[in-house]
């Protein structure tokens, strides 16, 4: 079996319309895997930033890697070593707290994980957290006996520390 | 000057003087300009073979082709064309129709998402929002299709596009590309590594493909191959590239290839790959294909290192650069007792012919078609059976000779590919051999052929069977013969007459030869017709086996 390791991709691309379906597009023809993807402007007005999480084994990855610097698009592009990288995410969960109690233990909950309410009503409270994956799941974890009526996240973004740049 | 204007003004200054296209609605204002500007424009009958013409005359000359389609149905029958120079690597611009600007997006007649249904079989594509950026898309169309690894650039032109004014300054204005920037010169560590293993190695055989065609890097190949002392196999797109009456030369590798040239790669200790992209026809099943041998590999697009088989001498670069280098390090190497014994192998092995069969036996006609040609005529196979005799049994002397659909495998190439190279090389022969399915596709264009008094030369070996489905079914399929006969064939004589070509029926040894002769000599089109052996199969290395392990009689003697 060869080693299906996950991997953090990072890569700079014309801010041009069409260029999320080329990347893609070339996942798909190429059979290779997206886990998520994430997009967003950089300090310059025509590139941007997309992150992609990929599952694989080296070949793989570096065939990701050789095929996306194919594209006309395509500015840079590196793989992202977890060592050296900053990876966050966010989640808003709704979760449902009838009861003064269920609000506060909530409220409890998303302060030790550094967490924010963002919106409460009689029945529900909205809570939003960034943070490592497993963070935030460690927190949907203890908010799930409550029960979670409706939770969405973003995908991965990421950058590397230190003064290194892309 | 409008979009339409600019556009022709710069297919002239990138040196573009002849175009193949179909009009339509969105391209009014197109062909409007057209009317009277000196691009001569070729009208074909079906917009497939615009593709297929203008990746003819490009790989015919080595110049970029250009073909037209308008909007919708018009740009959706390009496809496979466009897929088909794709695969082949082969530079090529398509420009197509779009609405105009203002009902993009709200399936407006003959509205189709080009951009979006292209974007994977091309290397990039365009859709200029205004006029103004016409002229600088169409520069950087033509610096992407010819550079690096060559291929399609499509532009999608709407119509108010085509009808805006453009300006003396849009037309100076450079479109900046930041992520594409070829490397073609080579590590030189990695070049002194290969270097290294060539001049220790007891056992190298080199292995050509159409990169070295498509970076007129032939004269560098035989220049290498003999200072080395090196025999040389080449795949299908590889063909040309060394003559194929070289002593050094081997001939086809792969599910068709000779044997000799199949064992002798799974044999050699080095195996130098120059502009080959290992496709699974060349190397059978990849764990076994030269797993002894030290794999060099040059290329000018790094994403084809080690994406089917590993490479241990990666080279990213251009053909002919690197082997310039290699010459310069390399002379008079003598791999003596193994170069001597593979070439004899190969010499060993001629094509033996059972003359005098009726029906044709296909080897018999493709010996007919090399005596009555000369190394400089142009030959356009279709796809099947035909095309892999051709490979097979033909021997190409010139680069840029033998024109075949490699990568896709499309059926009906070879007439609308003649064309586009008859249309690159007026003064040169072009030979289509096309095969009774494949010619059925692409039929319309014998009126193509007769507009423009083009001489071509078409020869279809009839089987009345789809042959190399028909042959799979016969092989792998227990004889279950499932739609693939093509029985009735119309009367391709009949055919061809209707639309004023000169026409043959050939059913006697050397008519063949001398009808070819003869159309060549009258400078005239003809369509020849041979009714060859339906049961008629090739040897073949079974798909995904070793590729040592063939199936069938090779028909070869002493």
């Amino acid at each position: 079996m060869t080693k299906q390791n996950k991997h953090t991709i990072s890569i700079l691309v014309e801010n041009k319309t069409g260029v999320l379906q080329r990347i893609a597009g070339l996942f798909t023809r190429r059979d290779f895997n997206i886990d998520n993807i994430t997009v967003g402007k950089t300090a310059e007005e025509h590139i941007s930033r997309m992150t992609i999480t990929t599952y694989g084994d080296g070949k793989t990855l570096e065939q990701i890697i050789k095929q996306l610097n194919k594209l006309i698009e395509v500015i840079k592009v590196r793989e992202m070593k977890p060592d050296q990288t900053i990876r966050r995410q966010l989640a808003l969960v709704k979760i449902h707290a009838p009861t003064e109690q269920d609000k506060s233990e909530i409220i409890q909950y998303t302060n030790i994980f550094r967490g924010k309410v963002a919106d409460v009503t009689p029945k529900t409270i909205t809570v939003e957290i960034t943070g490592k994956p497993d963070k935030i799941n460690a927190l949907i974890d203890l908010l799930r006996p409550y029960g979670i009526k409706e939770m969405t996240k973003t995908g991965i973004t990421a950058i590397t520390r230190g003064q290194k740049t892309l | 000057m409008n979009g339409s204007e600019a556009l022709l003004k710069k297919l002239k200054e990138n040196g573009t003087d002849v175009v193949f296209g179909y009009p339509g609605g969105v391209l009014l204002p197109l062909y409007d300009s057209i009317y009277d500007c000196d691009i001569k424009h070729i009208l074909v009958r079906h917009e497939q073979a615009a593709a297929h013409a203008a990746d003819g005359y490009a790989r015919a000359s080595g110049k970029t082709g250009v073909c037209i389609a308008t909007s919708g149905p018009g740009a959706t029958n390009l496809v496979t064309g466009i897929a088909t120079a794709q695969m082949d690597s082969s530079p090529v611009i398509a420009l197509t129709g779009q609405v105009g600007t203002p009902i993009i997006g709200t399936d407006a007649f003959q509205e189709v998402d080009t951009i979006g249904i292209t974007m994977p079989i091309t290397k990039t594509n365009f859709q200029p929002r205004d006029s103004s950026d016409v002229p600088k898309i169409i520069d950087a169309a033509y610096h992407i299709a010819s550079t690096g690894r060559q291929g399609v650039v499509v532009v999608d032109l709407p119509k108010d596009v085509l009808e805006n004014e453009v300006t003396d300054e849009d037309m100076d204005a450079k479109l900046e590309i930041q992520g594409y920037k070829p490397n073609t010169n080579g590590n030189p560590r990695q070049i002194t590594k290969a270097i290294q293993t060539i001049l220790n190695c007891k056992k190298p055989i080199i292995l050509a493909g159409g990169g070295v065609i498509l970076a007129d890097a032939s004269k560098e190949l035989v220049e290498f191959a003999t200072k080395a002392n090196i025999p040389v196999a080449t795949s299908l797109m590889g063909k040309g590239s060394i003559p194929e009456d070289h002593e050094l030369s081997l001939g086809l590798l792969g599910m068709h290839g000779l044997e000799s040239t199949n064992n002798a790669v799974t044999d050699c200790d080095c195996l130098i790959a120059i502009g080959c992209r290992f496709s699974d026809r060349t190397t059978g099943k990849v764990s076994e294909f030269a797993s002894d041998a030290v794999k060099i590999q040059i290329d000018i697009d790094p994403a084809e290192i080690g994406k089917n088989v590993d490479i241990d001498i990666p080279i990213v670069g251009n053909a002919k650069i690197i082997l310039e280098k290699f010459i310069g390090e390399i002379d008079g190497v003598n791999h003596g007792d193994w170069t001597k014994q593979i070439v004899s192998k190969r010499w060993a092995y001629k094509p033996k012919y059972n003359f005098g069969c009726v029906p044709f036996k296909p080897q018999e006609c493709i010996k007919e078609i090399m005596e009555a040609i000369t190394p400089e005529t142009i030959v356009t196979t279709d796809v099947g059976q035909n095309q892999m005799w051709m490979a097979h049994y033909f021997k190409t002397k010139n680069p840029r000779t033998f024109i075949s659909s490699g990568g896709l495998g499309t059926m009906g190439y070879a007439l609308p590919a003649a064309i586009g190279a008859q249309v690159a090389k007026p003064d040169e022969h072009v030979l289509a051999v096309a095969g009774d399915g494949g010619f059925q596709m692409v039929s319309q264009e014998l009126a193509t052929i007769k507009e423009y008094d083009l001489p071509i030369v078409t020869c279809i070996l009839n089987n009345r069977y789809l042959g190399m489905v028909y042959q799979w079914q016969v092989l792998y399929y227990n004889n279950r013969i499932s739609q693939t006969e093509l029985a009735p064939t119309p009367d391709f004589v009949q055919l061809a007459k209707s639309y004023g070509i000169d026409a043959v029926s050939v059913e006697e040894i050397g008519k063949l030869k001398e009808n070819i002769m003869e159309a060549f000599d009258q400078g005239e089109a003809r369509v020849i017709e041979v009714k060859i052996d339906s049961s008629e199969l090739l040897p073949m290395v079974p798909p995904g086996e070793k590729i040592t392990k063939i199936v069938g009689e090779y028909k070869q003697e002493e």
